[in-house]
């Protein structure tokens, strides 16, 4: 570890005096996406002399509990008073910080070591600092809520009281971490830090920036993607009351008024006419027909164990079936946002964004400036879920900020651009084969994967891992197995939608395996157990689950279906109790059981878990963007439906500790849960859901 | 055109297009901005505040509809964060993301101030006009329960 005292202190803190540390840490690596084991620095500890601590989170907060999380392992082994701890949103700065972004439910995975660390070598200087008071032998001494203690004079002195001293001390290297027997803070349900202000209306959202001087802008894009402005009149848009401005930007033509509705109202009487470009007849249909078609070509193979293709031939008992998923909207609460301004030699940003790092840049390339004259204010994100890692929504607010240099500029999308606008998870297909033996065990598994590249990240050429996974990642050991993949490009932007490739391809793998268990005339859950001999944690996971749900003895009318996942280092498995009553499905209870390694909060573990099984119901249940023109057919709440309050299952949550590295929580709990209800509604009625939304299948 | 109304206890006046919707007047011609947009079409419940005591979507109501009316949002339910929903919603620890929650706390506050003691089925009921993404509606039902609860051990209203 080498250590750098900083001397930028007055560009991130608005702190006085104190020890202020920052270290340079070599993270371990986390595995996973984002997981490159880089040199990753740490956030900053600022001890102020009236003993507050202030953590400096590098990391964005979206709901997934950042904050808490990453201060709890500073805390713990800096054994500092936790009623005393401040936090405040780092700046962009890639020399100090590494990357900044959260994606791939990486920020504990990737801050375990480095922040325990960073909190014990704090403690270590504020020990030598009591020493150094005292004369006395620095190893005699204890510390504890945010004291250095004397046990044999009895004598104590605060943290912030040693701060100053500590601070002219040199950085000690090589601090030991605590063993996890002596955590005080780590494993308890500790509070949230961001409850109160949440509860008040006192948390400021990207879209509650205010900025003196600011005008607020709405913007008008083509609605078919990929087409662009041909021509516009803004004469009507300029007669209505309130608006200021209207200019063009790239990527469309922008209102601006004295507040939001004004914009909102002259954008409305904007006549634009769009050149459509080549998307301007894509459908839902086109779109199944190309993926269908698709299939019947080779792909590219992910993942091969044996001989499927040979064994699936000459196989006595051979199932075959093909799944189909729709795109999705991330639909977070708050929609997209970013308010700007540009001036000569500087742009100031802020916004609601799970990639700070990546904001800065787009907002220096749009203006010509160094990124270091960009200066990014992290707000909390109203949801992030995948869709805040797009900077499309900076572009627009710094290009329409560009054209009016020295005026704050806030762009607020409606839902409806939230909607038709968003870089949505991809729709996909795959056709699956599988043979089982004369026992009925499984002998073959073979899946045939058509989805467009995430983030069109991998067009290339090769496989996109984050398009297969979750099927060539599976756990289970097959005597045969083949992935294969091919990449579709129907036009419409995709990216990361809260844990990727897993929310179609469990679903898939997982309600397929279920179609060989019936096959075979197998349970379920047995034959998982029987397939996951090798994966002693995904095994464990899955007992744990079926015996809190009772399976096998589900209530009277009542259902039950199974799935597992692992992803983002973590493993988990759902037991679903649905009913269906004259055709209306009702989820009734959903038991999760979850081993993300050492457990860091357990109270946000299980809020996390819920809060995964919720939105991944909504996607089950209701979820589907669809084409028609070139353009999206939803625009809101009432055509893109979302589980509400009544809808809420019973979640048990099982937490399966173990001492392995913690694994990532914000993604664990979504893919299963779409297989599990879909099982237990072949348990229910004998119909196999094939094709997502669920509501598109007629249970009666 | 000026506008009057009672807002939080206080007089205010407000000079804007009188089709211009509350939510817009609170948030940008005020600052007040606890009140959030989430999809202009009372669909999602995220702009819900009280008028004269009901729980209304500020996003749909014409802010020339509100003269002479009383409004509460977020900022004025309680002075320090000690209406009894909001005891609640920080004992059980309620927000993730938090975006949605002004208007879970609004529309459960105008609930428990007619039905005191509400069931699952009353909160089911009260509250399916307000839409949580991050899927906190289990702490929301223990919340309003404990609320209840709060309220009538004495708790200030």
């Amino acid at each position: 570890m080498s250590a750098i005292r900083t001397v930028q202190r007055r560009d991130f803190l608005k702190a006085g005096a104190g020890l202020l540390l920052s270290f340079k840490l070599s993270a371990q690596a986390p595995g996973g996406r984002g997981a490159q084991g880089q040199v990753r620095p740490n956030a900053y500890i600022h001890i102020a002399p009236d003993d507050t601590v202030t953590f400096i989170i590098t990391k964005a907060e979206m709901g997934q509990g950042t904050v808490t999380s990453l201060s709890m392992l500073l805390a713990e082994e800096l054994d500092c008073d936790w009623a005393k701890v401040r936090t405040e949103f780092a700046p962009v700065n890639p020399a100090l910080y590494g990357m900044q972004g959260v994606f791939g439910s990486a920020s504990i995975r990737t801050s375990w070591t480095p922040l325990r660390q960073a909190g014990a070598t704090g403690r270590a200087m504020l020990i030598d600092a009591a020493a150094a008071k005292w004369n006395t032998d620095r190893s005699s001494l204890r510390t504890g809520n945010g004291f250095v203690v004397n046990p044999t004079t009895g004598a104590r002195l605060s943290y912030g009281s040693l701060s100053e001293a500590a601070a002219n001390l040199p950085v000690p290297t090589g601090v030991a971490v605590k063993d996890p027997a002596q955590f005080k803070l780590l494993g308890k349900p500790v509070k949230r830090l961001d409850t109160r202000e949440k509860s008040n209306g006192q948390a400021k959202f990207g879209l509650d920036a205010r900025v003196p001087g600011m005008l607020y802008a709405s913007l008008s894009r083509c609605p078919v993607f990929g087409g662009k402005v041909a021509s516009f009149d803004a004469s009507k848009a300029k007669l209505v009351p309130g608006v200021k401005n209207v200019v063009q930007i790239p990527q469309g033509v922008a209102v601006i008024g004295e507040n939001t509705w004004a914009a909102m109202q002259g954008r409305k009487a904007l006549e634009i006419r769009w050149d459509e470009g080549p998307n301007a007849k894509q459908s839902s249909v086109a779109i199944s027909k190309l993926f269908a078609d698709q299939l019947q070509q080779p792909g590219t193979v992910a993942k091969q164990v044996g001989d499927a293709e040979g064994v699936l031939a000459g196989a006595s008992k051979k199932l075959e079936a093909v799944y189909e998923a729709p795109y999705l909207a991330h639909a977070s609460m708050e929609p997209m946002n970013c308010t700007a301004v540009v001036r000569p030699d500087s742009c100031e940003v802020w916004v609601s964004t799970q990639m700070q790092a990546g904001s800065r840049s787009v907002a220096a390339q749009i203006t010509g400036l160094n990124p270091e004259n960009v200066k990014i204010n992290t707000m909390y994100l109203g949801g992030g879920f995948g869709r805040r890692g797009g900077t499309d929504y900076v572009s627009e607010a710094v290009e329409i900020a560009k054209a009016m240099p020295g005026t704050p500029i806030k762009l607020t999308w409606t839902r409806e651009d939230d909607m038709q606008h968003d870089l949505y998870r991809p729709a996909s297909m795959a056709k699956f084969a599988g043979a089982v033996d004369a026992d009925g065990w499984p002998l073959a598994f073979a899946a045939k994967v058509a989805c467009p590249s995430f983030g069109g990240a991998r067009r290339g050429g090769g496989v996109d891992g984050t398009a297969v996974e979750g099927i060539h990642t599976l756990e289970y050991t097959f005597p045969n197995f083949h992935v294969d993949w091919r990449g579709p490009d129907p036009g419409i932007p995709t990216n990361y939608w809260r844990a990727v490739g897993y929310t179609q391809n469990t679903f898939f793998a997982e309600s397929f395996l279920d179609e060989l268990a019936a096959a075979g005339r197998k349970d379920p859950v047995e034959l998982r157990l029987r397939l996951l001999a090798k994966s002693p944690r995904l095994a464990e996971v899955l007992k744990r689950a079926a015996e809190k749900a009772n399976w096998g003895k589900a209530p009277a009318g009542h259902f039950q279906g199974v799935a597992v996942v692992n992803n983002i280092g973590s493993f988990t498995a759902q037991v679903a109790e649905v009913s269906v009553t004259n055709g209306r499905l009702k989820v009734h209870r959903v038991v999760c059981a979850v081993d993300c390694g050492h457990v860091v909060n357990p109270a946000i573990i299980t809020q996390q878990i819920e809060s995964g099984i919720v939105y991944g119901l909504s996607a089950a249940l209701k979820g589907a963007i669809t084409i028609e023109n070139g353009r999206v057919q939803q625009g809101n709440f009432d055509k893109y439906e979302v589980v509400r309050i009544g809808e809420m299952p019973q979640v048990d949550v099982v937490i399966v500790g173990s001492d392995n590295n913690p694994g990532g929580i914000g993604e664990a709990a979504g893919p299963a849960i779409a297989p599990a209800v879909c099982n237990a509604i072949f348990a229910a009625t004998g119909k196999r859901i094939r094709k997502l939304p669920i509501s598109l299948t007629d249970l009666a | 055109m000026a506008v009057t109304f009672t807002l939080n206890g206080a007089r205010q006046t407000v000079d804007v297009d009188p089709q211009t919707p509350l939510l817009w007047v609170l948030r940008d011609t005020l600052g007040m901005t606890g009140t959030k947009f989430g999809c202009g079409m009372a669909l999602c419940g995220a702009c819900t505040v009280h008028i004269n005591g009901n729980a209304t979507r500020s996003c749909v109501t014409q802010v020339a509809s509100v003269a002479g009316k009383t409004v509460t949002t977020i900022e004025g339910l309680s002075a320090d964060t000690t209406h009894p929903v909001q005891r609640a919603w920080i004992e059980e620890d309620v927000p993730q993301c938090g975006y949605c929650q002004s208007g879970q706390i609004m529309a459960a506050a105008s609930l428990l101030a007619k039905t005191a003691k509400p069931t699952d089925a009353d909160i089911d009921e009260a509250l399916r006009g307000n839409i949580c993404r991050c899927g906190t509606y289990a702490q929301i039902r223990r919340a309003i329960h404990r609320a209840a609860d709060l309220k009538t051990a004495g708790g200030k209203a």
